[in-house]
């Protein structure tokens, strides 16, 4: 119980979990739209190149306080991405270089600008380095109210724009079609990306940030067909790998938050992957083996017909050791009789003697029509 | 300039010349992205083998990295296998989640690493002169530098070796599998060179550092020319000019020396991306610029050959009114005309215009055109 009691009354725990709970709600809504349009790495470029603005913003203002970091950092982040759109608009370069250029060369001048920061008399930029890997710990209350707020405003403008933003995922170019200004729909939709992606550096670090895209809205794709859902069902899942995450950490001494709440969800990830209704790699191989077992049976149903239309008698009955010379895969032959049996479609006359049922025959000639049309 | 300078910027060269290598390939064939997961994922493969070996520079420990290195891309192949996720978000999930086992075991073992998180970021490349590769009682150099050069030596062999094949295989993959090269292999071999010069390179420039110098050097020469082969030297090229303006910008600021080879390569591009000759933005500006001038030019030229000669033509092709037939501003078209005369094209008789010679050749060339 000593846990529950500092979840509720550890001012620094408490923080953290709130905190990384909105983040993940935030970010796992967003990440919805990004991964819908494509932009999977776009996150990871955005969180990366907002390094330099967050060292930036200090260095001008002189100022730590979280807004006026996050607020270079979005900057950055905004910059970044209108670079990237113009390099692939304008020269051959594909997506993927422009991506990974912006990317490392935004985060190796953040880097030249941490060092610089660190070489200045004044030790107030001690704490920057924080947004590299994140660090849940320094979290005040004002932070979690700054993200709290910022990702309610985001909420809002998602509901506001909900169709146009529904639209422009699936096909922009009807949008565009429509009438819909689709061109300014993306940079609102990417802004919001960029503002729900600095929201996390604090928590997650801008290496990591990228996860907290990707991860809750691929996990959430895979057990719904339906946009709503998927967002709401991403957001959660952020949340619950958030407060997971933090909780985890806060119990294992030498566990950095950020990693540790990328793992969790991650984990979300594999589960789903693996177990989602319809979608499931679980389900897909069960679905395949009973396709392959049916498949089998009839092979055999096939085969006793085939027997039986040599004699006048449909019912004629055969020995299971007939039906195996004529089947590749001889040792299934008996088991796959027993699902027959099962079926109703063959009987067992004698212990080893089998003939067709009624609706075995019908079975037989329905198949045999089915494959000949094929 | 002492010889521990030197020296690092030596190293700094040969790094950016391994990554920009088979960087070009990875450009090529849309798979930068992919040197960014691999880079970020060797973290886990680069502790781990510490763990076993505890030697940060035993070729073991590189090989054993370089490992998953591929491990990465396979996962990400397998996951996009299933069609659950795309390609993109394959490689999104799979890279963090390796980062992170490696950041929570450096975290969590700290004592027992030499490593720490600000290292694998910004690489030590200003402390690589001080750990010499020693033979007996004879100073060979910078151990990192014979590590590095092994690795270049190798991708440039592989490159000279499977140059035909690599070339067919990122140009056209289908083609390739159907001449019977094994895409898959070199694709592979491929891979396993990118894992290991990441990890190489890891040691010296950090592990997102390395994505720089994978992509920017060979992005800068992919816009100067259409030739693999010259694309290589570009590249190589680039990647030496940042490594050294790098080393000297980070000397004179005191700043990180990775960073500052990241920074200065992101110039090199931005450069290229404004000034590049034929792809360049401002050549594309320009260009975009003339044929709107010329299509303008030859416009008027078949407005005026449709009507000249007709009673309309004082109306249709008048100086003061032809602005409002062709649908344009007045000072453009007023521009036009201007420009028009002076190319010959258009003469002014009584206020009227009328073709030239080589006004009716262009314009009867244009309605073929159009």
């Amino acid at each position: 119980m000593d846990l529950l009691n500092d979840i509720f009354f550890d001012y620094t725990l408490r923080n953290v979990i709130l905190g990384a709970m909105t983040l993940g709600l935030v970010s796992g809504a967003l990440g919805s739209f990004a991964v819908l349009r494509k932009q999977s790495l776009l996150g990871d470029a955005i969180s990366h190149a907002a390094l330099p603005g967050i060292a930036l913003a200090f260095l001008f203002t002189g100022s730590k306080s979280t807004m006026v970091l996050l607020l270079g950092a979005a900057l950055a982040g905004w910059i970044a991405t209108l670079l990237m759109l113009n390099i692939v608009r304008t020269t051959r370069v594909k997506e993927d270089s422009a991506l990974g250029l912006v990317l490392s060369v935004f985060f190796g001048f953040g880097l030249v600008l941490l060092t610089y920061l660190q070489k200045i008399p004044n030790a107030a930029q001690a704490g920057l380095e924080k947004f590299l890997f994140g660090q849940a710990a320094t979290i005040l209350f004002e932070d979690v109210l700054v993200v709290a707020v910022v990702g309610v405003a985001i909420g809002l403008v998602t509901i506001l724009f909900w169709k146009e933003f529904k639209l422009i995922s699936f096909d922009p170019d009807f949008g565009a079609a429509l009438g819909f200004p689709v061109n300014r729909l993306n940079i609102l939709l990417t802004s919001l990306l960029v503002v729900a992606i600095v929201l996390g550096l604090q928590m997650v670090g801008v290496v990591l940030m990228s996860a907290m895209i990707v991860a809750p809205a691929a996990a959430a794709r895979q057990w719904t067909n339906n946009m709503s859902v998927m967002v709401w069902l991403s957001a959660a899942f952020g949340a619950m790998a958030g407060i997971a995450g933090s909780v985890l950490s806060s119990l294992v001494p030498r566990l950095p938050t950020g990693p540790t709440i990328v793992l969790c969800v991650s984990a979300i990830v594999v589960l789903s992957l693996f177990l989602a209704p319809a979608r499931g790699l679980v389900w897909d191989w069960i679905r395949q083996r009973r396709n392959i077992r049916q498949f089998h049976s009839e092979a055999v149903l096939i085969d006793l017909y085939s027997l039986a239309m040599q004699h006048k008698d449909l019912s004629h009955a055969h020995k299971a050791g007939v039906l195996e010379t004529m089947n590749l895969n001889r040792a299934a032959v008996r088991r796959n009789l027993q699902i027959l049996l099962q079926n109703g479609f063959v009987r067992q006359l004698k212990n080893d003697l089998w003939s067709l049922s009624e609706s075995g025959i019908q079975k037989a000639q329905e198949l045999l029509r089915r494959h000949e049309a094929e | 300039m002492t010889i521990p300078q030197l020296e690092i910027m030596l190293i700094a060269s040969v790094v950016a010349v391994a990554c920009a290598l088979p960087g070009v390939f990875l450009i090529l064939r849309r798979m930068a992205m992919m040197s960014d997961a691999i880079s970020h994922a060797i973290l886990f493969g680069i502790v781990t083998a510490f763990f076993i070996v505890h030697d940060i520079s035993s070729p073991f420990l590189i090989l054993g990295a370089a490992l998953t290195g591929v491990l990465t891309v396979f996962m990400v192949e397998a996951i996009y296998k299933t069609r659950l996720v795309r390609e993109d978000a394959a490689i999104g999930l799979v890279f963090p989640v390796l980062f992170s086992i490696g950041v929570i075991m450096i975290s969590r073992y700290a004592g027992n690493v030499h490593i720490d998180t600000d290292a694998v970021l910004l690489g030590e490349l200003a402390f690589a002169p001080f750990d010499r590769f020693i033979i007996g009682d004879f100073d060979m150099g910078p151990r990192s530098l014979w590590v590095m050069s092994t690795i270049l030596v190798l991708n440039l062999m592989f490159i000279l070796l499977f140059f035909k094949e690599l070339k067919l295989s990122s140009f056209d993959t289908a083609l390739a599998a159907a001449l019977g090269f094994a895409p898959t292999v070199l694709h592979y071999s491929l891979m396993t060179l990118v894992s290991l010069t990441a990890v190489g390179a890891f040691d010296a420039v950090g592990s997102i550092l390395v994505v720089a110098l994978m992509i920017a050097p060979p992005t800068t020469a992919f816009l100067l020319t259409n030739r693999l082969s010259v694309m290589l030297w570009l590249s190589a090229l680039a990647g030496i000019f940042s490594a050294i303006s790098g080393y000297v910008f980070a000397h004179y600021f005191d700043v990180n020396i990775a960073g500052s080879m990241a920074t200065m390569s992101g110039v090199i591009f931005l450069l290229t991306f404004v000034f590049a000759p034929e792809r360049g933005w401002l050549a594309a500006r320009r260009r975009k610029y003339r044929q709107r001038w010329e299509f303008a030019q030859k416009l008027l030229a078949v407005h005026v050959m449709n009507h000249q000669g007709r009673p309309e033509a004082g109306d249709e092709c008048h100086i003061s009114t032809v602005h409002l037939h062709m649908n344009w501003e007045r000072d453009f078209a007023e521009r036009v005309v201007k420009s028009s005369r002076k190319n010959g094209l258009i003469e002014l008789e009584e206020e009227i215009l009328i073709l030239t010679g080589r006004g009716k050749e262009v314009a009867t060339e244009a309605m073929v055109d159009f």
